[in-house]
């Protein structure tokens, strides 16, 4: 009997030793399989900083693109990206949240609904470029908006509207019912309850969302080409805020314009190696960019989870 | 007094009512500018497509196996923009979808808790990265690193871009194979160790099948992202039709082509303006029958657990 | 080796052939993190014998069973202090060279919902001589109807083993967990409150089930049921806090506890 017992818990023994190498062996492949990613974004990383160093200097931040790669800078690009970008967040910040609000806070459960929840996560799959052919066909021509700062900001609105909306309503549905049912008890209406907490509350999460659309929509190209943004500008657009009266001006809407990726684009598809570090440049400070903004979100939300026990 | 009291709260609280019925009305057009988008999208690519078509019997459409519509002779068979795409897509899946669900695994069964809170926010980083970056990096660095490898490699070729391509997709195949793994309740996972079965044993026989549907709606979402990339391969795949099925090659893809006719100056309403729309829905379709059996995919996996 | 720690037995139940103990916790302590779940326990389980835990929720009766198969070690922070033998071959089951899938190995469980894998009836019982390496059909044939038959479940499920284990009803698929826990002939089967998520139809072919297993195996049962250990078991542990209050012979808990706490519980003013 226990002769018995012996043998099989050595047979076990052996047969465990056996089995357990396969988790050692895809715990190994599994840790490459992660190193492939860092490895890849590192050397993308030095690679664009080594061949970008040179042109990266405050002159390069300062200067028109110019026909000769040495003075060419992405002034009009970076200042095209923001203009861009605030179109975009006056358009699709207000509508994003609004329907996030909408859905989670009002939405009778009918066909409609329905319709606009399938809506939204289907269009968060469509590719970028059919966005750009949505713009070229209804802002540029139908509406007669043209290939504007304008034009950019909305197309670039209405592609990040399903980060935002999807966003918002998952910084709602964490807030607690005891929370909106409080509100109510003390007789508050419907949009009083969302606008004095609703929305406070679930702000950070709705930032998140915000910081992440835009964080994609500062690295957009395909669809900003094909509303067909011009790839050469040596002028700015006119100021917001003039020196005469009204002071304010809104042209700056309707003017022609450059942003950052298009630049990039432009100076890849050079053949002449000198543009093409312009590029690596140019590519250095949209990465940065980007990844800061998006590091930001990472960060606020995770202080979000630390932070937070309803 | 006392009346004129009632019938003024009466009227604030009307007042009240109507504010508030507005105010619903303003945030169901917020929500209705979603569906207003897909209307617009589809609209658009149907009204020019139409026109297009009126002009290109869709048969030669779908079976000409040239596509010249900016030259004299003009030829509009989408088969050459068909083979770049599916040729750079099945590239980047070969590199994705192994990547990524091995990743999947390994974060969701075998990480420690430490490697996955900062592996997962680097993943999604990764993600974030401009595709125009990753675009000049796949023709700056990887094709003359390929070039080394295989000296008739073109400067232009799908290989280069589809890895790349592949590199950018595998967040996508991972973080949502990996949200699908972590949902199998941690009952079936302790149903298997009771069994004596090793990490390995209980991903592979338990947790991947278990996950099934959701890993397979990773893939396809995957699939849906490599067919509508656009600029990695507009830099590093060339823009030259080329109806290929050899990765070696220079090929452009249908979202290449649109963003090369985008940078030409092709007057309002020509044919050639109307072939990137044209191009554009076959896309759009292509994208929307992937989407749409990947959220079914999903939301079968949800209603299992 | 006889348990110098372990409370005896009183000594009338103890009549006809003396137990033989197929395992003992020594001095058993259990901490998640700081929480010290389970204090010094010393308990024998005896060979193919029913022995069932009481006590109220919370007490640490299903914490104390998953120290068996070693499941805490599934999750970080969890550190077990003393020793569980396993006998004859005197193995502490808590010994750090000890891998607990050995323990799980000789070790099976039964858990308190049942928890089927997404796989066909057949491939659920097979799971453990798969995960054992067995691939010979007509061996894997011959393990899956025995252990469908010990579990009561054979008759209804022969004419389609290939079905998917999730389309057999609650009872049934609890049943399918018993024989995959049987099927790779463990020394001591663990019951988790196995009834709790049954209806009363479905416990009592589990109860009659559990009768009849113990002619094979040795059996420890978590249940929060009080009429269902008196049913079902010879011995009986009742514990309170992470504490075990007593330990005897069924029916000497049930009708003359010696302990005060016990007798509380069992007659209801407590709990």
């Amino acid at each position: 009997m226990s002769d018995a017992t012996a043998v099989k818990v050595r047979e076990i023994r052996a047969l465990i030793a056996r089995h357990k190498r396969w988790d050692i062996v895809f715990g190994t492949i599994g840790v490459l399989s992660l190193m492939i990613g860092v490895l890849t974004f590192t050397v993308l990383f030095l690679d664009m900083l080594i061949d970008g160093a040179p042109r990266l200097t405050w002159d390069f931040l300062t200067s028109f693109p110019s026909r000769k790669p040495g003075q060419a800078g992405i002034l009009s690009a970076w200042v095209g990206s923001t203009m861009v970008m605030i179109v975009t967040i006056c358009a699709a910040v207000p509508l994003g949240v609004g329907a996030g609000v909408y859905l989670e806070e009002y939405a009778p459960k009918n066909w409609m609904t329905d319709l606009i929840e399938i809506n939204v996560t289907n269009l968060a799959g469509v590719p970028s470029i059919v966005y750009g052919l949505l713009a070229l066909g209804l802002f540029v021509y139908q509406f007669g908006l043209g290939q504007s700062v304008l034009t950019a900001g909305l197309t670039l609105a209405l592609l990040i509207l399903p980060v935002i909306i999807v966003a918002t309503r998952e910084a709602i549905r964490s807030i607690p019912a005891a929370i909106r049912e409080g509100s109510y008890a003390l007789g508050a209406t419907k949009w009083q309850t969302a606008a004095y907490h609703i929305i406070p509350y679930s702000l950070p999460g709705i930032l998140t969302g915000v910081i992440i659309g835009l964080a994609r929509a500062i690295g957009e190209t395909a669809p900003i080409i094909t509303v067909g943004a011009l790839t050469f500008i040596a002028f700015l657009p006119p100021a917001p805020l003039q020196a005469e009266p009204p002071f304010i001006s809104f042209e700056w809407l309707l003017s022609g314009f450059t942003v950052m990726p298009i630049q990039m684009f432009n100076w890849t598809s050079r053949p002449e190696a000198a543009f093409q570090s312009n590029a690596a440049a140019a590519g250095v400070v949209l990465l940065v960019m980007t990844l800061s903004m998006n590091a930001l979100a990472i960060y606020i939300r995770y202080r979000l989870r630390k932070n937070i026990k309803w | 007094m006392p009346e004129n009291f009632v019938s003024d709260r009466l009227a604030r609280r009307r007042l009240r009512h109507v504010q508030e019925r507005i105010i619903e009305f303003i945030l169901f057009l917020a929500a209705c500018i979603s569906v207003a988008t897909t209307v617009g999208i589809v609209l658009i690519l149907l009204r020019e497509s139409y026109v297009f078509f009126q002009q290109v019997p869709l048969w030669d459409f779908l079976t000409d196996t040239q596509w010249t519509p900016l030259f004299s002779e003009a030829r509009y068979g989408i088969l050459p923009l068909l083979s770049g795409t599916l040729v750079s897509s099945a590239v980047a899946l070969l590199v994705a979808i192994p990547l990524g669900t091995i990743i999947a695994i390994y974060l969701s069964e075998f990480a420690p808790f430490a490697l996955r809170e900062v592996a997962k926010p680097f993943l999604e980083l990764l993600g974030g990265v401009p595709t125009i970056v990753y675009g000049y990096f796949a023709l700056l660095f990887v094709t003359p690193l390929l070039q080394k490898i295989f000296p008739e490699l073109p400067g232009f070729n799908l290989l280069s871009a589809g890895l790349v391509m592949g590199v950018m997709i595998i967040p996508y195949v991972s973080s949502v194979s990996e949200d699908a793994m972590r949902a199998v309740p941690m009952a079936l996972r302790e149903g298997s160790y009771a069994m004596g079965a090793t990490r390995f044993q209980t991903a592979l026989r338990v947790v991947t099948p278990a996950a099934f549907s959701g890993i397979a709606a990773a893939y396809i979402l995957g699939i849906s992202r490599a067919v509508g990339e656009t600029m990695i391969l507009a830099v590093a795949a060339g823009m030259q039709p080329n109806l290929t099925w050899n990765p070696m090659e220079p090929a452009a893809t249908i979202t290449a082509y649109i963003v090369q006719v985008a940078l030409g100056d092709l007057p309002y309403g020509s044919i050639g303006y109307q072939t990137i729309f044209a191009a554009g829905l076959t896309l759009a379709l292509m994208t929307l029958f992937f989407n749409v059996l990947g959220h079914a995919l999903r939301k079968r996996f949800r209603q299992a657990y | 080796m006889v348990g110098t720690t372990a409370p005896e037995v009183s000594a009338a139940a103890a009549a006809g052939p003396a137990p033989v103990k197929k395992s003992e916790s020594r001095n058993l302590n259990f901490f998640y993190g700081q929480f010290q779940a389970l204090k010094d326990i010393s308990m024998p389980i005896y060979e193919k014998k029913v022995t069932a835990l009481i006590g109220p929720s919370g007490c640490g009766k299903s914490t104390f069973m998953r120290c068996f198969n070693r499941m805490h070690d599934l999750y970080p922070g969890n550190r077990y202090e003393g020793q569980i033998m396993l006998y004859p071959d005197n193995t502490d089951l808590l010994n750090r060279d000890v891998d607990p899938i050995e323990v799980r190995m000789r070790i099976s469980m039964v858990f308190q919902k049942p928890n089927p894998f997404p796989k066909s009836i057949y491939e659920n019982v097979a799971y453990g001589l798969r995960v054992r390496g067995h691939t010979r059909r007509a061996l894997v044939d011959d393990k899956v109807e025995e252990a469908l038959r010990s579990a009561a479940l054979w008759d209804e499920v022969k004419g389609r083993l290939g079905d998917l284990a999730f389309n057999l009803s609650g009872g049934q698929q609890q049943r399918l967990c018993i024989a995959r826990a049987l099927a790779t002939d463990p020394e001591i089967l663990l019951f988790d409150e196995p009834t709790s998520a049954l209806d009363p139809i479905a416990t009592a072919s589990i109860e009659q089930l559990i009768a009849d297993l113990k002619e094979k195996v040795t059996i420890l049962i978590v249940t929060h049921n009080m009429q269902q250990a008196a049913r079902v078991s010879d011995y009986t542990a009742y514990m309170y806090l992470g504490e075990l209050i007593e330990f005897d012979v069924t029916d000497t808990i049930f009708i003359k506890p010696k302990n005060k706490q016990t007798e509380d519980y069992i007659t209801g003013r407590f709990g």
